[in-house]
């Protein structure tokens, strides 16, 4: 995501100007999605964070997000370095256990125009900000829409996540954020799977209807057992009245 | 061959792992009870006083016929819930019992003795207004039912329409009452409010329209409020504005005619609108010419109309509640005046003379922990000697029916709140005396206090204790044994309540919707207290918390409940001791502010009680109880204290987490756009599950370990769109702590009602599929991976990767009631889950069945791992009804509660019925069988261990043989 960053920029700053200035649009509803694919329209919402000592939030511009709607929406990621005031009290915090703390505006992704985009409030996340620093500020940002494009809800996890109480000595290591980041919609769950099962039933018939052992009569399969089990019962019969009739004379 | 072996070996396991019940064994480990709900309407059959029934209607759209004798049903017919089944009317003739339900929708003649349904028919569209029995030359053949705009008129043999007829201005007049004094015709009432009365008359034969006038009325306002006919054809209506009483003779006045009260020498409460009170014993005939009139709270009054006159026969002040009762000529008037704090009084009086009749006092015992009386039903019958003799049955405000025989005797009660129970929570039964006497005798705070010589004493004493306790039992047991079988009774009191041996028996705490608090014994189903909470809302939601058990002797138990107002959000608590229902001494904080949420914290105060944190709407938090020792304990561990709050009408849920000074702070958001979807429910996991095996083991005898966060909570939304193509529920697992959206699902072609049950590493949920029209189950199971990240504790705020997600989903042939998952007490037992079906089943369907990993190909892996080949379809297996024939009706909710057994979990399922009853989901593993032989094991351990003694001794002697030879 860092690697191509640079090239992100000057492409969506372009990308700007042509959709900014691309005011008569039109499209008829149904192929927005084609449209904009083809299109490869972005639009870009500030990334905040905040991290005082008192927890009271202030939030500040940590970056840009440059969201890219279409059926796979996706996301780039422009920020800037933290700066030195900035790493110290990151640090002070984090010795206070206090929290890292990061919001985005709510946003549609999948309308057309600015005005429809934006909507009132803002979705929040934390992180404990000893994780921040004891990672070297390499966080995992994931954005999450619903089925329509609304971005509903945003987390961030630091890789470790956890805080051992290390000391970052190195100041250059909280300079640059290390971001991995990703826009996640919906997954569409599973229905009851029937076509495979029923495939799988009818296989198991012309299974058995190819074998040709399978398809015999039940006597034509133990005629064996029963012509055995015949056998057994008369000899059995024509042993016992000899025996009984000695029972009997003695 | 071998995979055709493989499938009858796997039915064989699984079906032997649900252990149905043998017939010897019904009603041994369950137990069934039945309700009707709120009575409306009552009757008793007056046929004879052998008679022993008593027809209800009630709110729950129930039909039913009591037993007078011990109060239990004979039959009930349960009706659709909501307006379509609701009763309208029921009206009483002979052995013929005919009902208006849904609206006017139906007219049903039941035949009472034993519940038939006579005949039904489909009345004509309309809202039903009013419905008399129409009778003509003393006899009753005819039901009237009037509706917004027409009147019919049926044959009581069949229901065959007789005639049917628009009512005239029917856009104008608000046609209210329909009367017959039985002589052949048919009178309609409607009022013009403020206006006057409009008044039709129909012929009873053909319905011809024989007269049709109207009436000044401008003070009127509604008839069936404050309007009867009384006498031949008398309609009187009271008035409270000018205190008066105005009267209009039906057959010839043209205006009505009024008489102030005070003219009669009565007065009216002031604010207090005079009630009248009338009686028809007869429908072939006209009303009674006495009846009573309502002029205060507590004061009626029985007047009589003589010859345009009327006279007061009689002042009853106080007096709470009167009903009229006929039975063959003679009429009477009970009437129930107050007596003392503890105690009413009912007497008879003549209604013709207004005199009372001798020995016709009752005494109706008023329970401290019950409602005040609201109705008052009057069974009447002739003795013998040609006296009257009567029963009565009393309605209270919480909803309990009482029968009450003379002199006082009451006969039985009904307990018909619990028809409508909301909560409820299992508690365990305390130690009995002699053990809690043992318990605090060993008690550690006792050893410290004490010295040497007082813990001898203690000791001594405590064995006395026992050794007398030993011997009163013993005592009972011989005085038992001399008594027949039948003779011997299990009384459940409070007294002799204690804990068993395996915890099976445990208090149910139950919640009803009036308000009324009930504790059962869950082995019997005996209530052994109750208590009624006079003033709740209307619409108030209950929740109902343990806060301390009884394991903390010789501290009390003590539950809370959480009373809540749904449309202020204003709340109370009520803090009780859920043994014997008594309310505690402990003063609950007062909680001006409307309440968002409670949570309860593992947290407890000195005196072991669990600390309740209570957020208001300004995201204050309070604690309860709140000594010293709590605050401390809460600022100590503030920072990791973090709950969540869910505002389903903007669609939202945020996270907080409590500061030091009790405030305190947002820290995450999750925002679901309400023009999409609405957040329907947020199901989080129970606290006391105890999650034993940390992973499963695959084929490869790897383990693939579960994702257990116990802070998952699980969100159902609905798609605002109900289109059948377009509509959707989505299912987001989002950590309660972090606001981390673990997992965003969506079923497409779906809608609710949804059904979810969230538990270990999975959730279960249950939906309507509008593309396919049937219910389906889907099921999602998270998992680490083969390898978990922290395997000592788990940490929300340390979890940075997500869990592997597994969804699969089935074809349940049925709609379901409710759902909830069995609970054992470590967690070792497999799962089942407990469905409550529409039909009054109660299924247990082991949780094998709902497993993401069960494989569509069938490997060796998949074997070796016992899992269960995919089908699509779940099926419903009879054997799996852990309720056999006891239909639960209308099930609301199930509750499961571990037991001290691992293999057995209590269950208790609650709609209009409560049933209760033991389930064992891997079989009874720990326990010996009922028929368990213990004459032959022991027999035969003997003679192998005499053997033993003797083959021993004969080889000495032989080996000491061998050595002198």
């Amino acid at each position: 995501m860092a690697l191509p960053l640079t090239f992100n920029i000057a492409l969506f700053y372009t990308l700007f100007v042509v959709l900014f200035t691309d005011v008569v649009f039109c499209n008829n509803g149904r192929r927005v999605g084609d449209v904009m694919d083809t299109e490869f329209g972005g639009f870009s919402v500030p990334l905040e964070h905040s991290f005082e000592v008192d927890d009271v939030a202030q939030f500040r511009v940590r970056g840009a997000l440059v969201l890219k709607a279409g059926r796979e929406p996706s996301v780039a990621l422009t920020q800037n370095q933290l700066s030195e005031e900035d790493r110290a009290k990151l640090k002070e915090v984090a010795a206070v256990d206090g929290l890292y703390r990061i919001r985005v505006p709510r946003v549609l992704l999948q309308a057309d125009r600015q005005t429809e985009r934006q909507l009132e409030g803002y979705l929040t996340a934390f992180v404990r900000a000893c994780a921040m620093v004891e990672s070297h500020l390499s966080d995992v940002i994931s954005l999450h829409t619903d089925v329509s494009g609304y971005l509903i809800g945003v987390s961030i996890v630091t890789l470790p996540g956890a805080c051992r109480g290390t000391e970052v000595e190195d100041e250059v290591d909280l300079e640059v954020f290390n971001t991995t980041l990703s826009v996640m919609g919906p997954v569409n769950a599973p229905g009851p799977e029937t076509a495979l099962f029923l495939e799988r039933m009818e296989m198991e018939t012309e299974k058995k209807g190819k074998n040709p052992q399978e398809q015999k009569s039940f006597f034509a399969k133990y005629w064996y057992l029963i012509l055995g089990g015949a056998i057994f019962l008369v000899v059995s019969s024509a042993a016992q009245p000899p025996a009984g009739g000695g029972s009997e004379q003695s | 061959m071998a995979k055709l072996i493989w499938l009858c070996l796997n039915f064989v396991i699984l079906c032997s792992t649900v252990g149905a019940v043998f017939e010897d064994q019904v009603g041994k480990f369950d137990w069934r009870q039945q309700y009707v709900g709120k009575v409306l309407f009552s009757n008793f059959d007056a046929q004879s006083q052998s008679s022993k029934k008593v027809i209800v209607a009630t709110e729950n759209n129930v039909f039913a016929s009591l037993n007078i004798r011990t109060g239990e049903l004979f039959w009930r017919h349960v009706d659709a819930i909501g307006p379509e089944g609701k009763i309208d009317a029921l009206l009483h003739h002979g052995q013929d019992a005919l009902l208006v339900v849904g609206d006017g929708r139906l007219l049903r003649s039941w035949e009472i003795n034993i519940g038939g349904l006579n005949w039904e028919i489909v009345l004509d569209s309309g809202s039903f207004q009013s419905a008399c029995l129409i009778g003509q030359q003393d006899i009753v053949k005819h039901v009237a039912v009037l509706k917004k705009t027409a009147i019919s008129l049926h044959y009581l043999s069949n229901g065959h329409q007789k005639w049917i007829e628009n009512l005239p201005e029917s856009e104008t007049v608000d046609y209210q009452s329909v009367y017959s004094g039985g002589n052949g015709e048919v009178y309609v009432l409607g009022i013009v409010p403020h206006s006057h009365i409009a008044i039709v008359v129909y012929s009873l034969d053909d319905g011809e329209i024989i007269r049709q006038f109207s009436v000044e009325a401008p003070w009127l306002s509604n008839i069936q409020a404050s309007c009867a006919v009384i006498g031949e054809g008398m309609l009187t209506c009271a008035d409270s504005a000018t205190v008066s009483l105005y009267m209009l003779d039906l057959e010839s006045q043209t205006e009505m005619s009024q008489i102030p009260l005070q003219s009669l020498g009565l007065e009216v409460t002031p604010g207090f609108q005079p009630v009248l009170r009338s009686t028809q014993p007869n429908a072939a005939r006209p009303p009674l010419s006495e009846f009573f009139l309502q002029v205060g709270p507590e004061q009626h009054l029985l007047l009589q109309l003589n010859d345009g006159q009327i006279v007061t026969l009689r002042d009853f002040n106080p007096a709470l509640l009167v009903s009229f009762a006929t039975t063959g000529e003679k009429t009477i008037a009970a009437v129930m005046s107050p007596k003392n704090t503890t105690a009413c009084s009912v007497n008879l009086f003549s209604a013709e003379t207004g005199r009372r009749l001798l020995d016709t006092t009752l005494i109706f015992p008023l329970d401290p922990n019950g409602g005040k009386p609201e109705e008052l039903y009057v069974q009447a019958f002739l003795k013998k000697d040609d006296s009257v003799g009567y029963r009565i049955m009393v309605q209270t405000e919480d909803h309990t029916l009482t029968f009450i025989q003379q002199p006082g005797r009451v006969m039985w009660t009904r307990e018909e709140a619990l028809s409508d129970v909301v909560t409820m929570e299992m508690v365990d039964l305390p130690l009995t005396g002699t053990q809690a006497e043992l318990e605090g005798e060993f008690g550690k705070k006792a050893a410290i206090q004490d010295g040497l010589f007082s813990m001898v004493l203690k000791r001594l004493s405590s064995q006395l204790i026992l050794l007398q306790a030993w011997i009163s039992h013993l005592w009972k047991l011989f005085y038992d044994a001399r008594k027949p079988r039948s003779q011997v009774k299990n009384e459940v009191t409070i007294e002799n309540l204690s804990r068993d041996e395996f915890n099976l028996q445990k208090m149910m705490v139950m919640v009803t919707a009036s308000g009324k608090l009930f504790g059962i014994d869950s082995k019997t189903g005996t209530i052994v207290w109750r208590h009624y909470l006079d003033n709740i809302p209307a619409n108030a939601a209950f929740k109902l918390m343990v806060q301390r058990t009884t394991a903390h002797f010789p501290h009390p138990p003590q539950c809370t409940l959480l009373i809540k107002d749904k449309d202020t959000g204003l709340a109370t608590l009520h803090v009780f001791n859920p043994i014997f229902g008594k309310k505690s001494h402990v003063t609950p904080p007062a909680m001006p502010q409307p309440i968002l949420q409670s949570l309860m914290l593992p947290v407890m105060d000195q005196d072991y009680a669990k600390v309740l944190l209570l957020v208001d709407d300004q995201y204050k938090v309070s604690a309860f109880p709140s000594t010293k020792n709590v605050l401390q304990q809460l600022q100590e561990i503030a920072s990791t204290i973090f709950f969540y709050l869910v505002d389903s009408s903007q669609g939202r849920l945020s996270g907080y987490r409590l500061r030091t000074d009790l405030s305190t702070e947002l820290i995450w958001e999750v925002v679901v756009p309400t023009e999409v979807q609405k957040i329907v429910s947020v199901k989080g996991k129970r606290p006391n599950e105890h999650v034993h095996s940390q992973g499963r083991v695959m084929g490869d005898r790897s383990v693939l370990y579960k994702y257990l966060n116990p802070n998952l909570l699980a969100v159902v939304t609905e798609s605002t769109d109900t289109h059948p193509e377009r509509s959707f529920m989505g299912i987001l697992l989002i950590d309660g702590v972090t606001g981390r959206i673990i997992h965003e699902a969506v079923q497409r072609k779906a809608k609710g009602p949804v059904h979810i049950v969230h538990s270990e590493n999975w959730v279960v949920y249950e939906y309507w599929s509008t593309k396919s029209r049937r219910n389906e189950f889907s099921v999602i199971e998270l998992y680490e991976g083969t390898e978990l990240y922290n395997s000592t504790v788990f940490s929300s705020l340390d979890r940075p990767h997500a869990p592997q997600v597994l969804q699969q989903s089935y074809i349940f042939p049925s709609s379901i009631s409710t759902m909830e998952a069995t609970l054992t007490e470590k967690g070792i037992t497999s799962r089942h889950l407990l469905i409550g079906l529409p039909s009054g089943g109660i299924l247990s369907l082991p949780k094998m069945f709902l497993d993401p990993r069960r494989p569509e190909i069938v490997t060796e892996q998949s074997r070796e791992e016992n899992l269960i080949p995919y089908a699509p379809e779940l099926l419903i297996r009879s054997e799996w009804f852990i309720n056999y024939n006891q239909t639960v009706t209308r099930v609301r909710g199930i509750y499961t509660a571990p037991s001290g057994l691992e293999s057995t979990c209590l269950v208790v399922a609650y709609g209009l019925d409560i049933y209760q009853t033991r389930v064992y989901p891997s079989k009874q593993f720990d326990v010996l069988k009922d028929d368990y032989d213990y004459m032959l094991i022991s027999s035969v351990l003997l003679a192998l261990f005499f053997a033993t003694m003797i083959s021993k001794r004969l080889a000495e002697v032989k080996l000491l043989n061998r050595a002198w030879r």
